[in-house]
C-alpha cells in the first residue's frame, strides 16, 4: 500500500456541473491530495460538498474538467476500476448497509470484483477487524447501534482495499463516545482519506490540511488549525466553531 | 432496536434439517406442496400421512410443536373463510349441530384446510430451519429471477427501519394531539403514507449509489458457497417421495 508517492490519489481538475435541472452547483473545482494524506472538506450546506464526492467515483459525471484516481481518470471504461478505488462511505449507514447481515454487506464489494470463497472470506475479516467490529460479523445491521453502523459501513469500502477513503459526514449524529472511536480508527488506518465535514473539531482532530469548498469552488487550502483560526475567513464561508471553542492562530506562541 | 425480535420465525439449531443446503429444502417443500395439492380431497387418510411425514421432519429438526402451532396464525383469515363457505354454499345440504349446511361447501371447506394447513406447517418447518438470508442464497442457487431475489433481500433488510420510520411519524402526529378515531382523520393518516412511500422511494436512490459505488451492475454477487452434495439432495426429497408414494397408493 505505502507504494512510492509518485502519482497522487486523486487530482480534480477545473470540475465543473450542473444538475439536470440546471442548478450550477460546482464552478471549476480544483485540487489534489497525495498518498496517504487525511484531508477534510469543508464547507456550508449547499457549497456542493455532496456533489463533487459523487463525481470522485463516477456516480456523477463532470460536465467540465477532470477527475483522476491513482492515475487513472475517471471515464465511462474506467468505471469499474474507479470504483474498486474509491471507497465512499455515505452519510446515513442504513443506505450504506443494504443487505441482510453485516458479512453480506462487507461481501458485497469484494464479491462484485471478483472474489470468492476464501479469499472473499478473508478480505471481509480483515475489514472487520481493521473497525473493531468482527464479533458482529453474523449480525443483522438494525441491530447496531448507529456508531457500530458507521464502522461497518467503513469496513464496507475498506473491503475493496480502496486507493481513498471518502467520507460524508462521518461524525453526524454520533455520540462523543462513538464519534471517539471512529476517530481511533480513522487514524489508524493506512489509507488517504478525504473527510467532508462542518464538523470543524474533528476536521481539526484528525486531517492535517483542509479545503473549504464554498459556492462551488475552493474557497481556502492549507493547514486546518491555519484555517480554524482565521475567523473571518470562516465567518465569509458560513463555518462557524462550536461555543467556547477557540484555536490559537498558529504564529502566536500559546 | 429491538424491533423484529418477535416475529421471528428462524430457530437456530444443528440438526441434519438445519444442515442441508437451502436449495434443496426449497425444491423438497415446493415439490411437497404440488403433491399435497394434487391428491383427491377424499383421500383422508393420505392426508393424515403427509402430516405424519412432516410431524417426523419436524421431531427431526427439534422444532417444537407450539413453535409451529404459534406462527399458523397466519393461516387464520383462510380458516375463517373456509368455516364461511359450508355456510353460504349452494347444493345439496345437510345438518350439523343443527345448523344446515352446504355439502359440497364442506368438501370444499375441507380441501382448502387440509391443503393450506399442510404448506403453511412445510413453510414453517423450512423458516425454522433456515435463516431467511440463506432461503435466498437456495432461491439464487435454483435460478429464481434475480430481480425477484434481490427484492426479497431488500424487504428483509428494510422491513424493520420501515417500520420504524412509520412508528416515529406515528409519534409526531399523537404527540401533535392527533388522535386516529374516525374516517374524518382519514386525510391525515393519508398524507402520512405518502411521506413514507417518498421518504423510502428516496432511500432507494441513495441505496442505489451506494451499491453502484462498489461495483453493483446489475446482479447480485454469489455470496457464500452453498453447493449441495448428490446425498444432501437425497435426503432432502426424502419428503415430497415419500409423498408421492403415499399419493401413488392413494390413487
Ligand atoms: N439532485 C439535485 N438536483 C438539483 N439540484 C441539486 C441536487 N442535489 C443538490 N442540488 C443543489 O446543488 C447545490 C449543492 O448541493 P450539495 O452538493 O448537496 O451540497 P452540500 O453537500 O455541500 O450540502 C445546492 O444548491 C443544492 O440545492
Ligand atoms: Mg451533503
Amino acid at each position: 500500500m505505502n507504494s512510492p508517492n509518485d502519482v497522487n490519489s486523486l487530482e480534480v481538475s477545473r470540475l465543473a456541473y450542473a444538475y439536470p435541472d440546471g442548478t450550477q452547483a460546482l464552478f471549476g473545482v480544483d485540487l489534489t491530495i497525495g498518498r496517504g494524506e487525511r484531508v477534510a472538506l469543508l464547507g456550508p450546506n449547499g457549497a456542493g460538498k455532496t456533489t463533487l464526492v459523487m463525481h470522485l467515483n463516477g456516480i456523477l459525471t463532470a460536465g467540465h474538467g477532470t477527475v483522476t484516481v491513482g492515475g487513472t481518470p475517471v471515464r465511462k471504461d474506467t468505471l469499474k476500476e474507479v470504483r474498486r478505488r474509491v471507497g465512499l462511505v455515505f452519510q446515513d449507514p442504513d443506505d450504506q448497509l443494504f443487505m441482510p447481515t453485516v458479512r453480506d454487506d462487507v461481501a458485497f464489494g469484494p464479491a462484485n470484483m471478483g472474489l470468492t470463497g476464501e479469499e472473499l472470506e478473508r478480505a471481509v475479516k480483515g475489514a472487520l477487524d481493521r473497525v473493531g467490529m468482527l464479533e458482529a460479523i453474523d449480525r443483522p445491521p438494525h441491530h447496531l447501534s448507529f456508531g457500530q453502523r458507521r464502522r461497518v459501513a467503513v469496513a464496507t469500502v475498506l473491503a475493496m482495499e480502496p486507493e481513498i477513503l471518502v467520507l460524508d459526514e462521518p461524525s453526524s449524529n454520533l455520540d462523543p463516545a462513538a464519534r471517539r472511536e471512529l476517530a481511533e480508527i480513522l487514524r489508524s488506518l493506512d489509507v488517504t482519506v478525504l473527510m467532508v465535514t462542518h464538523d470543524l473539531p474533528y476536521a481539526l482532530e484528525l486531517c492535517e490540511r483542509s479545503l473549504i469548498l464554498s459556492g462551488g469552488v475552493i474557497a481556502a487550502d492549507g493547514p486546518t488549525r491555519e484555517l480554524l483560526a482565521d475567523t473571518e475567513l470562516l465567518a465569509a464561508h458560513r463555518l462557524e466553531l462550536p461555543y467556547g471553542f477557540a484555536v490559537p492562530a498558529p504564529a502566536e506562541p500559546a | 432496536m429491538g424491533a423484529g425480535h418477535h416475529h421471528q420465525l428462524y430457530l437456530p439449531g444443528a440438526s441434519a434439517v438445519h444442515r442441508l443446503p437451502p436449495q434443496c429444502k426449497l425444491l423438497a417443500v415446493f415439490a411437497f406442496a404440488v403433491v399435497v395439492v394434487a391428491t383427491p380431497r377424499e383421500r383422508f387418510w393420505a392426508f393424515g400421512l403427509y402430516a405424519l411425514l412432516l410431524a417426523a421432519v419436524a421431531w427431526a429438526a427439534r422444532v417444537p410443536p407450539g413453535h409451529v402451532l404459534r406462527r399458523m396464525a397466519i393461516e387464520l383469515p383462510f380458516v375463517l373463510f373456509a368455516f364461511l363457505i359450508p355456510v353460504i354454499g349452494l347444493g345439496e345440504r345437510t345438518t350439523v349441530l343443527g345448523l344446515s349446511l352446504s355439502v359440497p361447501g364442506l368438501w370444499a371447506a375441507w380441501n382448502i384446510l387440509a391443503k393450506a394447513t399442510l404448506g403453511v406447517v412445510a413453510s414453517i418447518l423450512l423458516a425454522a430451519t433456515t435463516e431467511p438470508r440463506v432461503i435466498l442464497l437456495g432461491a439464487q442457487r435454483l435460478r429464481v429471477p434475480s430481480l425477484l431475489v434481490q427484492i426479497a433481500m431488500f424487504m428483509l433488510r428494510y422491513l424493520d427501519v420501515i417500520l420504524d420510520e412509520m412508528r416515529r411519524m406515528r409519534v409526531a402526529r399523537e404527540s401533535r394531539g392527533f388522535e386516529a378515531r374516525d374516517v374524518r382523520q382519514l386525510p391525515a393518516v393519508a398524507r402520512s403514507a405518502g411521506a413514507l412511500f417518498i421518504r423510502s422511494y428516496e432511500r432507494g436512490e441513495r441505496v442505489h449509489l451506494a451499491m453502484l459505488s462498489r461495483g453493483y451492475s446489475g446482479r447480485m454477487p454469489m455470496l457464500g458457497e452453498v453447493s449441495a452434495s448428490a446425498a444432501q439432495w437425497g435426503v432432502a426429497l426424502l419428503l415430497p417421495v415419500s409423498a408421492l408414494a403415499v399419493l401413488g397408493l392413494s390413487l
